[in-house]
């Protein structure tokens, strides 16, 4: 009896001591662990969701085409992320605009830098899978016509001119950030980011041969389904790590990115199924991915109620936004990543000035919770990021077309398709 | 000679092929096809875009026989291949001028 009591008081004695170390910032083993596995998933969902998601939906001569300019999207990011990127977005802030560059090269970053309760390295390895999923989002408006040397010149020169400064706003200290704007995992820097510069890329590019007139199918619908659930359980990764700790407001991020991207799945559904006469899978999986977007800015900021109003208003937006709206205005953004990421991210932020809950983050609250000018800052935001989205990706498009000479296929080469006529390849063995 | 070329609905291949063999036609060749008469396409949609998909799916086969067997073979793929509704398919005949066998060389009649 005395030796056990003398065991237990030995064993419970040790677990005060942590919490009296405040001087020494220390890791917390529980949220480290999380972010590494959040971290893996965010990865798993440029190369293989998005990839499989584009790429179902490209036609079959230029599936592989979608399939490479996504991987490779990843790799270049992954490098330029780990070289300038990081310090970029998340060094000492220069008047609220960007970041410094003493942590160039990850100078000064070791096996014992801390980023609040992690390892600064899983921080920054956290945030680079954002950076490579925003510039391979682009690629949703340019398949089947871009030049491969073009989107990897397009790719390094964006990164570092675009998403790195907005990046530092929104997260890195910047001046949205210091305004009190609300993005929990990148409603603007992620989202309107890409929709935006995939709209000017497309508009710049001009539209496909035969665009509005040739029947144009998607390859595979499966393989779209599949990638839009490969891209869900990434996402979990996405907002619920954003929390940057394994805790409540993770779980409540957690249980909201599900909620919403199932109501959107639904609600995308409905929309086309009354509109069209059939709901189509391809309908289904984009809902999904619409409620995933929109959730985005607001998951660790909204409650159960204003994701289900979140996540079906983004499908039926969605839906109208891509199935009526494009062929009207008559734009070419092959995949909708202006018209699912751009306009449901712009949702999503606005949405977030709505409905922040300070039962869930206490210093984020919205409109209906008597906080009406968090949805002006939210607009201020949204702004700020397309404004500059825009005027950065012409920019970066303009150096690009002059270092590669032209960002456009030959027309032989489109009408050919480009796995032959650029990679020299074949997605499938099939007659 | 003739060769008989008939153009049938996919799904009755196995059918047309069974009656063919019941009255001792033991080769055939067949393609995927792919054409419309007064059978309309369907429409598909994608994201809003609609395309009409014009083309139906059709199998083609072909039988090079001897002259007496054409009238024989007409009638039992019309039985076999009919449904009833439009886009059942059609049957042509040509003459043939010559038949080789590869593996013996032999030519004409034998060869079919």
């Amino acid at each position: 009896m005395k030796l056990k009591s003398i065991t237990l008081t030995g064993i419970f004695s040790f677990i005060p001591f942590s919490a009296f170390a405040e001087e020494i910032p220390s890791i917390n083993t529980g949220n480290t662990a999380w972010i590494i596995v959040a971290t893996a998933l965010v990865m798993m969902m440029t190369p293989a969701g998005l990839a499989l998601f584009y790429g179902g939906m490209s036609r079959y001569k230029n599936l592989l085409n979608t399939f490479a300019m996504t991987f490779i999207a990843y790799c270049l990011a992954s490098v330029v992320w780990v070289m300038w990127g990081y310090t970029l977005s998340f060094g000492t802030d220069i008047n609220g605009v960007i970041g410094g560059l003493e942590k160039l090269f990850l100078s000064g970053v070791g096996v014992n830098s801390i980023s609040g309760t992690i390892p600064e390295l899983v921080f920054l390895m956290f945030q680079m899978t954002f950076a490579c999923i925003t510039v391979a989002l682009a690629i949703g408006s340019v398949v089947d016509r871009m030049k491969f040397s073009s989107w990897i010149v397009f790719t390094v020169l964006w990164l570092t001119v675009v998403y790195a400064p907005i990046c530092h706003w929104a997260w890195g200290g910047g001046w949205m950030f210091k305004m009190g704007a609300l993005d929990f995992a990148g409603g603007n820097v992620v989202h309107i980011n890409a929709g935006v510069a995939g709209l000017v890329l497309c508009l710049v590019l001009g539209k496909r041969h035969g665009f509005g007139k040739e029947a144009m199918f998607p390859s595979s619908v499966t393989l779209t389904a599949l990638g839009a659930a490969l891209l869900w359980f990434g996402w979990f990764g996405f907002n619920a790590g954003s929390a940057l700790a394994a805790d409540g407001i993770a779980a409540s991020a957690f249980m909201v990115t599900n909620t919403s991207a199932a109501m959107a799945a639904l609600g995308w559904m409905a929309a086309e199924w009354i509109r069209s006469g059939k709901p189509t899978v391809l309908g289904i999986a984009s809902g999904a991915v619409a409620g995933l977007v929109s959730i985005t800015p607001a998951a660790g900021f909204v409650n159960l109620p204003g994701s289900l109003v979140i996540g079906l208003v983004a499908g039926v937006l969605g839906y109208f936004s891509v199935g009526v709206l494009k062929h009207k205005i008559g734009y070419d953004d092959s995949l909708d990543a202006f018209g699912v990421h751009g306009v449901c991210g712009i949702w999503g932020a606005i949405a977030t000035g709505i409905f922040a809950c300070p039962d869930i983050t206490s210093t984020a609250s919205g409109l209906v919770y008597g906080n009406p000018k968090q949805v002006v800052i939210q607009l201020i935001s949204v702004l700020g990021t397309a404004a500059y989205s825009a005027v950065g990706t012409l920019v970066v498009i303009f150096i690009t077309k002059l270092v590669t000479n032209g960002i456009r296929v030959e027309k032989e080469a489109e009408i050919l398709g480009l796995d032959n006529a650029v990679h020299g390849e074949r997605a499938f063995e099939i007659d | 000679m003739k060769k008989i070329e008939a153009i049938i609905k996919p799904f009755k291949l196995d059918e047309v092929k069974e009656a063919l063999n019941a009255i001792g036609i033991q080769g055939m060749t067949i393609c995927e096809v792919k054409g419309f008469g007064r059978q309309k396409g369907h429409k598909e949609i994608y994201r809003g875009a609609e395309y009409v998909v014009d083309f139906i799916p059709k199998i083609r086969i072909d039988i090079v026989v001897d002259d007496n067997l054409v009238d024989t073979i007409i009638k039992t793929i019309v039985e076999s291949a009919c449904t009833g509704n439009i886009g059942d398919g059609k049957i042509f005949v040509y003459p043939v001028e010559e038949a080789v066998r590869i593996r013996t060389g032999e030519r004409g009649k034998e060869a079919v």
